[in-house]
């Protein structure tokens, strides 16, 4: 249980540091050390019997998030060679502040909310609703096509973690295919990128605004 | 039989795929939908059994929207034959900032197509929560390329936008799937699968206030894809930014489908005896979307974009229609078939128009009836099917709507419901009336007797949108009764 404590300490953490990054390939790391902790806690949480039915989505977890999208878009910012640094509409400090407040909000409501007893380990939930929040600031508060894709990522990671107690025995191909569907999603989002900056010679969607009414 | 339908258009795409030569891919698509159509068509001469170990599952409801997606693909997918063969593979010249861009490979878009109805099919033909959600996510991906077919910087922009928040809203959906199995949550007895089947025996148990706010997101996440306002922000870029005939199949069949993800929801709601908290919130969303169409179609100069408002419109009407429930939920599902065939009709008409005055300005497009004398008399027709004019199917629905929302008490929601259908039906009378009248531009040519390939499948759609505004045949009633019933008891 120690050690499980101390991966959702350390999810916490990560979440900061996503907010605070200012390096596009830093982002790209912390990405992988999210998707690697991630893929601990399927393992962490299964009951002893269980562990064989969960060795199959902490492995896929690890190669999906872990591995397989930390490299693709580390690959699409080799190369692209854009501007290195991450682009705020919201600055640092204040991106920083509302990672705090999201947590301090998280914990807040693990104390109002009815959980069925026994269903989320300690912890869990803050961690799981606070990646939900740093991950849906990312999308709105950061300039670059790229980082709204890490963003919708880290929202993604938190729903995921939020569903891991869930996951009984019969459903782990399912979520398998929602892993898969994401990773599709992400796969289509760079290629998506690529094309945006052939067009507009920058990943900048400040520069989308021709549409509208 | 059922096992077999998303098997079909998924073979096809790898046909498409495989295929060469532009001509015999064309067909295949063509036969695909037609296959797909007549499959569809036969579970309602045979009711099919549980496929794929019961992750398939069709009900009404699904059967429903089923019958619509496959119905529009088959229009969009002869439509398509002619668009394809007039668009060329060149490079073109973007009519609207002078850019040069050329089109996405013909064998990518005909094998998305294909991809496109599979992931309906998936989403209309299960009565899993699960596998729904993976369903709508692949019906945003392999759709994202049809948006994206023309690539300029405008489409890119849209698709880009439709990406992310679709993305973001299935995202969602999802967290409110989550919520879901926690209101479900019994350590004795695990529920084993987010089926339908097994959750509506349960949900008198379910706890209440997990169940609302999974409601919440899932109304949330999946009404960002189906375009409720203000989640709409996507859909009038999308709808204005791809070939017609995605946008047919965009504004017929898929907000269909995130709509059914909502009705899915909306069932476990009934189930658990909380139809109440589900029909006020889409009672509120369905005004909202109702009264955010009525002031962005007034004074809107692009055709496209009306049309794209006024699928935000309908949605609404479909979401107060099931809200208000009883007699409603019976006119939101002809509703349903009604704008599906309307709109659809509607986009592809759209197509024909851009192709010959390459302009998607109302102001600029004038003279069509002399342009294009069949689509022209078609695109009045439907516009004043959409507005709801009798004859027209819409307006029968529209009425029961409104009869049954009288009939509730709902006098405060049935007077904002006719004041802004008014104010859409005048928003929307002006740019049409102008577009059909008056003499051809100059720098427009006069082009030559229009293909069939381009009037047929929106004459045909628009004729059975006319007959069900004249005559609802027994059958069909009792089958939209059906599909209405299965919400009211949650199945």
């Amino acid at each position: 249980m120690e050690l499980y404590q101390s991966v959702m300490v350390a999810l916490l953490c990560v979440n900061l540091a996503l907010l605070a990054v200012t390096r596009l390939r830093t982002l790209t790391r912390i990405t992988a050390v999210q998707g690697a902790l991630l893929a601990l806690v399927p393992l962490l949480s299964a009951t002893p019997g269980a562990a064989g039915h969960m060795l199959p989505l902490s492995l896929a977890v690890l190669a999906i998030k872990g591995i397989g999208f930390p490299w693709l878009l580390a690959r699409t910012l080799s190369r692209l060679e854009v501007n290195p640094v991450v682009e705020p509409y919201l600055g640092f400090n204040l991106s920083l502040l509302a990672g705090v407040s999201g947590l301090l909000f998280s914990l807040w409501l693990e104390t109002r909310l009815p959980f069925p007893p026994g269903l989320f380990p300690p912890l869990l939930f803050p961690a799981a609703l606070t990646t939900i929040f740093t991950g849906l600031t990312l999308v709105v508060a950061r300039q670059k096509a790229l980082t709204q894709v890490i963003g919708y990522l880290a929202a993604e990671n938190g729903i995921f973690l939020l569903g891991t107690p869930l996951s009984g025995q019969g459903s782990v191909w399912l979520e398998l295919s929602v892993l898969l569907d994401v990773f599709v999603a992400v796969f289509v989002m760079g290629i998506a990128i690529h094309h945006i900056s052939k067009t507009f010679d920058s990943i900048d969607v400040g520069r989308f605004c021709t549409l509208r009414d | 039989m059922l096992a077999a339908l998303p098997l079909i258009p998924l073979t096809a795409a790898l046909a498409t795929l495989a295929i060469p030569a532009d001509g015999p891919r064309r067909l295949v698509l063509i036969a695909a939908a037609g296959l797909h159509a007549l499959g569809t068509a036969a579970t309602f001469a045979w009711p099919p059994e549980p496929a794929w170990g019961g992750l398939l599952a069709l009900d009404a409801l699904g059967q429903l929207f089923l019958s619509l997606a496959s119905l529009l693909f088959l229009a969009a997918a002869i439509y398509a034959a002619g668009y394809l063969r007039h668009e060329g593979s060149g490079p073109k010249r973007d009519f609207q900032d002078g850019a040069a861009f050329i089109n996405a490979p013909e064998r990518i878009f005909t094998m998305c197509l294909c991809l496109f109805l599979c992931a309906m099919t998936v989403v209309c033909a299960t009565r899993n929560l699960s596998v729904l959600w993976v369903g709508v996510e692949a019906t945003t991906l392999t759709s994202a390329p049809l948006i994206y077919f023309h690539r300029h910087r405008r489409s890119l922009e849209a698709t880009w936008k439709y990406l992310v928040i679709c993305s973001v809203g299935i995202a969602l959906a999802l967290l409110g799937n989550i919520l879901f199995s926690v209101a479900f949550f019994d350590p004795s007895s695990p529920l084993a699968s987010m089926d339908l089947a097994a959750m509506l025996p349960r949900a008198p148990g379910a706890a209440k206030p997990w169940l609302r706010a999974a409601f919440i997101f899932v109304l949330v996440g999946y009404g960002s894809k189906m375009g409720l306002a203000p989640m709409h922000n996507w859909l009038p870029d999308a709808h204005s930014q791809s070939p017609s005939l995605v946008s047919a199949l965009l504004s017929g069949a898929l907000l269909n489908c995130a709509f059914l993800g909502i009705l899915r929801a909306d069932q476990v709601l009934a189930g658990a005896g909380m139809a109440d908290f589900g029909g006020e919130l889409l009672v509120l969303f369905g005004l909202v979307s109702l009264a955010t169409a009525a002031v962005f179609v007034v004074g809107q100069g692009d055709y496209k974009r009306l049309l794209a408002y006024s699928s935000v419109e309908h949605m609404g009407i479909l979401a107060l229609g099931v809200g208000i429930g009883g007699g409603a939920a019976f006119g939101a599902m002809l509703h349903a078939v009604n704008h599906s065939l309307t709109k659809g009709a509607l986009f592809l008409l759209s197509g024909n128009i851009l192709a010959v005055y390459h302009t998607r300005s109302c102001h600029d497009a004038r003279g069509v009836a002399r342009a294009l004398p069949v689509t022209a008399a078609l695109w009045l027709a439907g516009f004043l099917a959409i507005c709801g004019s009798p004859p027209f199917g819409i307006f029968v629905s529209e009425l029961t709507i409104l009869k049954a929302m009288l009939a509730g008490g709902h006098a405060v929601a049935a007077t904002l419901f006719l004041v802004l259908l008014a104010v859409i039906f005048v928003g929307m009378s002006v740019p049409v009336l102008r577009m059909v009248q008056g003499p051809l531009p100059p720098a427009v040519k006069r082009p030559g007797p229009e293909s069939p390939l381009a009037v047929l499948p929106p004459l045909v759609l628009l004729a059975a949108v006319l007959v069900f505004g004249l005559y609802l045949p027994g059958p069909l009633t009792a089958f939209l009764t059906k599909a209405a019933q299965t919400l009211a008891v949650g199945g």
